[in-house]
């Protein structure tokens, strides 16, 4: 096994085991870290499949973590408030919406997109998820702006995702599955066609590859496991608002996948980690720092506030100088 | 016998120039046939028509008797035409193997494939290594194709030529680059191959072209000016005049 295996197992089984060992003794807390952490790795694995594979930076993945959990929320709604069957509760017909409607959308949306190049590639799948985010923000039924809070959780036979620690063993389930599944993709032939077409795209056609019909359907790929992502995202934080799938949270997910370390499968997963880690490290020590001007100099400096700006310039300094991000410094040692 | 490759009244311009000129042209089956002619005379433009990169303003290309003429890049390759780039064109951060592959993979089939691994296929694997032998890069097969010289290069454009057992092979200017030894390397290998496909070569280097062609064709500002047999070409007064007479 190479170096590189041995730290994505290693990385993997911390990830299993220290935040059950954090709920244990009694830091909750960081149990449900690791779970946003979790899912929103998931969803950067999906992204990965096509930015870091596939070479098309897509800026509108927010929306198929929104439509997943949409796709929790709105039955739930209907079993709660109209009194639709007990099928609307069903996490296998959550799953199934979510994983239907992100992949009809990747598939409309990706005929269209994929036949732009670049920047324009980058706007229109933007717009596009803006489109999604408007739409939902009309719908007053579903809280439009306010979001909607999900009364109850995907039911599974012999699972109750009320426990934070099943949800979280559904979700570290989930990711290595994902993980495994686009490892088999990328390494299989068509994998290798996609990658060919990132790095020469007329040359692949020229072999007698239609790239397009290759790049769409990791599109839809992508697209169906970010959905499944937004349904178990829904199941976690019982709450969704359109502000989920704004250019934010896409351009988040892209932050997460550079930051790892693009084309590689633990990139993600590293990603998201330090950038929910970052994230809260940096809230803490600013709040920390708060409290202690307060009481020392008397200044109420509402530091905390301000924390995206050490971040965006960490993040920044990182993806300058680490050529291949967080994976990028642990393979630089291999050669 | 019916040409493999038939180009009648073909046309393209970019602006005002006149790239492609009413041209006609034919490759019969298991022939070498050679363009010449000075730079800018639309050689690169005629063979990106050919392989469907680039649209004729007017003007048909028939293929195995079928008019392939708004047919896709992708589909002709599959028809059987192949072409090599005179700007080295790879997939430079793939191994040199793994360029082989994807080429064999291409005439194969079975792009469709998500399971098995592609790199421990051992179809794909023994056919891109056996090429990498025949043009002589087995060594490096590990290495990635950015790694190589430019004359490898160019033996890579060759082996995935190869990979495709193309029918008709397009090759723009597999000498563009090389010193002396390299050209007589590929000049040999292109020897080799010479009967077993049909080749429509471009070529700047004389010596190379009166060596393998069977017929040559003498390409200026985008019309052929005279097509024949090498012997045809070297006493054509007109082509002396507008082109070899120049070089001499
Ligand atoms: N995409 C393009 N846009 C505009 N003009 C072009 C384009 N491609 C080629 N040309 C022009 O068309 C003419 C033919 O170019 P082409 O590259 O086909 O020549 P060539 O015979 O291959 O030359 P060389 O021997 O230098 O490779 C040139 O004048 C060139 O500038
Ligand atoms: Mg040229």
């Amino acid at each position: 096994m190479t170096r590189k295996t041995w730290i994505t197992l290693a990385a993997m089984v911390a990830l299993a085991v220290l935040p059950p060992v954090f709920y244990w003794t009694g830091n909750a807390f960081y149990l449900d870290l690791a779970t946003r952490l979790t899912i929103l790795a998931i969803a950067a694995v999906s992204l990965n499949l096509i930015l870091g594979y596939g070479g098309l930076i897509s800026f509108g993945h927010a929306a198929y973590l929104g439509l997943g959990a949409y796709a929790v929320g709105i039955p739930a709604y209907h079993w709660l408030y109209d009194g639709i069957g007990d099928w609307a509760t069903n996490g296998f017909v959550h799953i199934g919406l979510a994983v239907a409607i992100t992949s009809t959308f990747a598939l409309i949306t990706g005929a269209i997109c994929l036949r732009t190049r670049g920047v324009y590639f980058i706007m229109i799948t933007m717009a596009f998820a803006q489109m999604i985010y408007y739409l939902i923000v009309s719908i007053e039924t579903y809280g439009g702006d306010d979001g909607l809070v999900i009364d109850t959780r995907s039911e599974f036979p012999g699972l109750n995702l009320d426990k934070p620690l099943q949800l979280f063993g559904l979700a570290y389930v989930s990711l290595v599955v994902v993980m495994l599944l686009v490892n088999m993709i990328v390494n299989s032939r068509f994998g290798m066609v996609l990658q060919a077409a990132k790095g020469n795209n007329e040359r692949t056609v020229t072999l007698g590859f239609n790239t397009y019909i290759f790049q769409l359907v990791a599109y839809v790929i992508s697209g169906a496991i970010a959905g499944y992502a937004g349904a178990l995202l829904g199941n976690f934080t019982t709450f969704i608002s359109p502000e989920m799938m704004d250019w934010r949270t896409s351009g988040e997910l892209m932050f997460m996948v550079i930051l790892g370390g693009t084309a590689t499968i633990l990139g993600p997963v590293l990603g998201s980690a330090a950038f929910i880690l970052l994230e809260e490290i940096l809230v803490d020590s600013l709040t920390w720092v708060e409290h202690l001007l307060d009481g020392i100099l008397g200044m109420k400096i509402e530091l905390s506030n301000y924390w995206h700006l050490p971040f965006g310039l960490l993040l920044i300094i990182i993806v300058l100088y680490v050529r291949g991000g967080l994976m990028g410094l642990i393979n630089r040692k291999e050669d | 016998m019916a040409a493999l490759l038939d180009i009648s009244g073909l046309n393209k311009s970019f602006g005002g120039i006149k790239a492609t000129d009413d041209l006609n042209l034919s490759v019969e089956p298991g022939e070498l046939h050679a363009i010449i002619g000075p730079n800018g005379a639309g050689k690169t433009t005629l063979i990106s028509q050919l392989c469907g990169l680039q649209r004729p303003d007017t003007g048909a290309i028939r293929f195995k008797g079928r008019d392939v003429t708004h047919v896709p890049p992708h589909r002709r390759a599959r028809l059987g035409m192949t072409r090599s780039y005179q700007i080295t064109s790879l997939i430079m951060e793939m191994s040199v193997r793994d360029n082989i592959a994807l080429a064999v993979q291409a005439r194969d089939g079975h792009a469709f494939r998500f399971i098995a691994a592609a790199r421990k296929d051992r179809r794909l694997r023994e056919q891109a290594d056996a090429l990498l032998a025949r043009v002589g890069l087995q060594a490096k097969a590990d290495m990635k194709a950015v790694a190589l010289s430019h004359g490898e290069h160019r033996h890579m454009e060759i082996a995935i030529a190869l990979a495709s057992q193309a029918e008709l092979m397009l090759l723009d200017e597999p000498m563009a680059g090389l010193g002396s030894e390299e050209t007589k390397a590929m000049v040999k290998l292109l020897k080799g191959i010479k009967g077993k496909h049909s080749i429509l070569l471009i070529e700047h280097d004389m010596d190379a072209v009166f060596a393998l062609a069977d017929r040559i064709s003498v390409l200026v500002y985008g019309h052929i000016i005279a097509t024949g047999t090498p012997d045809d070409i070297r006493s054509n007064s007109a082509v002396q005049q507008a082109y070899l007479g120049e070089d001499a």
